[in-house]
């Protein structure tokens, strides 16, 4: 085991030579490099001369671990094993937990938009698309905000505040949830209904963007149907998922090589030219990837969005109107008067939740790993 | 037969280098940067014929309302005036060029101006909680929701941040850490598992670990709500948090340094003790901040496992314990606008923390593993400088005795220039 890190050969002629190279080592100080050098080299050569007609087989290498080595060993896979023991019991719990309410539900969990297990009549149709909604309206603000900002701080920005800007956006992905909530709650949800009511009344046509109770025409008509929404919830989940984003972005971007960079400057390239056909290309990797870490965060994202969302148990389409629900916000909403049945419905929801998201991350890392060279970071 | 080529050659003139009789002296750096009078001034004006034109389809048509449509609205415009004026004196590819670059910069803007909005409102609503000293001295046991700010606090909410972090931490940061350096250290097929599995939990729903906690420790162990269930989910939200960076950090370990090690003779765990752990220390220590910031932050777990309570709860093991951002969560859903103020000074202390955390974590891991402090490195070679005199001292000493033994004093002279002369 532990010879795998030691050269193979690292002990083979300081048996042999010990009695010459003492001295010298010993005496070095009196001794010009070049002679040591000298020495070293006529010792090596004689040595691999020797070494045929010698007849000796090279000595077998054995590693005894010693008591204190086998120790940390069975230690640190002890470690190993609990944590693979919690991180599968999880998983495994969600899985026979959730068994249970699935197999009453069968495929209907997948079809029923009402939530209702004790009596039979439940399912994640409505929260699932309540889910992807707002994952999808995040990532759609999100990623070209994270492209503009990571080219700004890779680009754009002063050499002088790259540093410091870096670290606002680390620190921006490093900010609680719950802030975030409060913030869409407050400051957001009031100034943000100008817009929604706007955009549905321009942009109505569009179905996503159509609100039903809502007549463009009436001059008294409330904006009161605009809170709440899908719309107002994503947008706070955007600005949560897009510092994630950022990160990895911009990490990709600074890789991409100067003396591309140059060449197409010196072939006549705008900035914009360089960065189209040097900067993007060799950072697409990085930008799927961090768009995809921000997807899997976006859709377990819980506090934030029930603080804003009016939950709803039907498939709301409607991205601007009021009422939306996500898996996490079921799950919070739910799981305090739960009986046990529903707290196994609440764990089929979570474990679709978990299974979506993991596949999300997954894509996610193997996309940055390919994307890389070397050893991969956060 | 086709023409010969040295025909063409004939052809073909020489090539002359044009000279300029009239050119004045050397040559003038052309500045190739820099902003022209006429850049600013397509910007100045689109900027003020798009700000006017949004407010006149404001004011007079009434197309939209609120402060950010119109800034919106504004913006779309500028760009539309920006590039007609552009296109009117430069070519496609520079108005593509200014375009993306005024983009890019709003965008951006955007982003850190969203920051700063987060901040500032959280401490601006903050402010008026954070500014009665009861607020960190008291819990909400003696008020009620109609009462004002001068009474009750988050000490409760404090405290049990605290415990339930330290509780966290206590399981994760040996456990995460054993385990990261088991992945690095005995690479094979069970670690590939272990890494693998690992990596798939960090995608695991916060929430979906309050669940897990909720459903085997209250449901099926029958332990009521408590700050220790609320540690254990948050302990499996962090855990694969913790080990994934730590990995990494453990990975970036220079391999010639531990080579050294094993050549030098040191036994594996002497190595990780000695020599891989102090080299990624820096590195692990943010690993651990980072995770501890997560941990902090996170209201879902808490929300499932610990239950809620207005009362000061120093015992993790019994009662229900309250964390910062599960105590901002449950005030801000009360209508009481006193309430909400608690809410806001609850989420300002929750931020304080973090940002603590986070500089911290800026602090001590700016620098890759190996990398030294000034500090540091005057140690080690002020170190290493005693060393080099106890030999010398050792080695002068050997000198004199054997000296004195051999009792030769002729060479007794040059022997003492020798050692004098000799560099430390």
């Amino acid at each position: 085991m532990s010879d795998r890190t030691t050269p193979p050969d690292a002990d083979r002629p300081a048996n042999r030579d010990e009695t010459r190279i003492i001295p010298v080592v010993s005496g070095s100080r009196d001794l010009l490099a070049t002679e040591i050098l000298e020495l070293i080299l006529t010792d090596s050569v004689l040595d691999q001369a020797d070494a045929p007609d010698s007849g000796v087989a090279p000595r077998r290498l054995t590693t005894r671990a010693s008591t204190q080595d086998r120790v940390f060993e069975w230690i640190s896979r002890g470690a190993g094993t609990l944590v693979l023991t919690i991180m599968s019991l999880v998983g495994l719990f969600l899985l026979i937990q959730g068994n249970q309410a699935l197999s009453v539900a069968g495929f209907d969990f997948f079809t029923t938009e009402a939530w209702d297990p004790n009596s039979g009549n439940f399912g994640i149709a409505a929260v699932l698309a309540g889910t992807i909604l707002i994952a999808l309206t995040a990532i759609v603000l999100a990623v070209p905000l994270a492209v503009a900002t990571a080219l700004y701080i890779s680009e754009y920005a002063p050499r002088a505040i790259r540093q410091v800007l870096t670290s606002i956006v680390d620190l921006m992905a490093a900010v609680p949830s719950v802030v975030y909530g409060l913030w869409g709650m407050f400051l957001l949800e009031p100034n943000i209904l100008g817009v929604s009511q706007w955009i549905s009344t321009y942009f109505g046509w569009i179905p996503a963007f159509a609100v039903t109770g809502f007549d463009p025409n009436d001059p008294l008509a409330s904006p009161t149907v605009f809170t709440a929404s899908t719309f107002i919830a994503g947008i706070v989940v955007a600005l949560m998922v897009a510092p994630i984003a950022t990160s990895i972005m911009r990490e990709a971007f600074t890789q991409a090589p100067i003396g591309e960079r140059e060449a197409a400057l010196a072939l006549g390239a705008t900035k914009w030219g360089m960065i189209r056909s040097v900067v993007l290309p060799f950072g697409r990797g990085g930008m799927i990837g961090g768009t995809m870490l921000g997807l899997g965060r976006a859709l377990g994202e819980t506090i934030a969005v029930y603080l804003i969302i009016s939950p709803v148990f039907a498939v709301q389409p409607h991205i601007l109107e009021k009422g939306s629900n996500s898996i996490s916000a079921l799950i919070a909403l739910r799981y305090n008067e739960a009986s046990p049945f529903e707290i196994s419905a609440l764990m089929a929801a979570g474990l679709a939740l978990f299974v979506m998201t993991l596949f999300v991350n997954f894509g996610a890392s193997i996309i940055i790993a390919k994307s890389r060279s070397g050893a991969s970071s956060d | 037969m086709p023409p010969m080529p040295t025909t063409v050659l004939d052809v073909v003139s020489p090539t002359r280098v044009p000279v300029n009789p009239e050119l004045p002296g050397p040559e003038q750096r052309r500045s190739t940067g820099g902003l022209r009078r006429h850049d600013v001034f397509a910007l100045l004006g689109s900027v003020l014929a798009a700000v006017g034109l949004a407010s006149w389809l404001q004011n007079q048509l009434f197309a939209f309302q609120g402060v950010l449509a119109f800034i919106i609205v504004a913006h779309a415009l500028f760009m539309l005036f920006y590039a007609v004026l552009i296109g009117l004196t430069e070519s496609a590819p520079v108005v593509v060029d200014k375009l993306v670059t005024t983009l890019v910069h709003s965008l951006g803007f955007v982003m850190l101006l969203a920051l700063a909005a987060v901040v500032t409102f959280t401490f601006g609503r903050g402010w008026e909680a954070l500014a009665h000293v009861n607020f960190f001295t008291q819990d909400m046991s003696n008020a009620g929701p109609l009462d004002p700010l001068t009474a009750g606090g988050v000490l409760h909410g404090m405290a049990g941040t605290l415990i339930m972090i330290s509780i966290a931490l206590a399981i994760s940061v040996p456990l995460g850490i054993t385990t990261a350096v088991f992945l690095s250290e005995f690479p094979g097929r069970y670690a590939a598992v272990v890494r693998t599995v690992v990596e798939a939990m960090t995608a695991l729903p916060s929430i979906v670990a309050g669940l897990f906690i909720y459903a085997t420790i209250i449901l099926g162990l029958g332990i009521e709500r408590s700050g220790f269930a609320a540690s254990c989910a948050v302990t499996v939200m962090m855990l694969p948090i913790i080990i994934r960076s730590a990995d990494v950090v453990l990975r970036l370990v220079p391999g010639n340094l531990k080579e050294a090690a094993f050549a030098l003779g040191s036994s594996r765990w002497r190595t990780v003790w000695t020599v891989t752990l102090p080299t990624a220390r820096s590195g692990l220590t943010t690993a651990v901040v980072l995770g501890t910031a997560r941990g902090i932050g996170e209201t879902s777990p808490v929300l499932l496992t610990a239950g809620l309570t207005t009362f000061l709860n120093l015992n993790p093991f019994s009662g229900p314990m309250v964390s910062l951002p599960l105590a901002t969560f449950a005030f801000v859903k009360s209508p009481e606008p006193s309430m909400i103020a608690r809410g806001f000074g609850s989420a300002a202390v929750l931020m304080l923390v973090v940002l603590v955390l986070f500089w911290l974590a800026r602090v001590i891991g700016g620098r890759g593993p190996g990398q030294l402090t000034p500090r540091q490195n005057r140690r080690i070679t002020e170190n290493s400088r005693a060393l080099n005199y106890r030999y010398l001292a050792k080695d002068v000493s050997i000198q004199r005795a054997s000296r004195a033994l051999s009792a030769e004093g002729k060479s007794r002279r040059s022997a003492v220039q020798r050692t004098k002369g000799k560099p430390s």
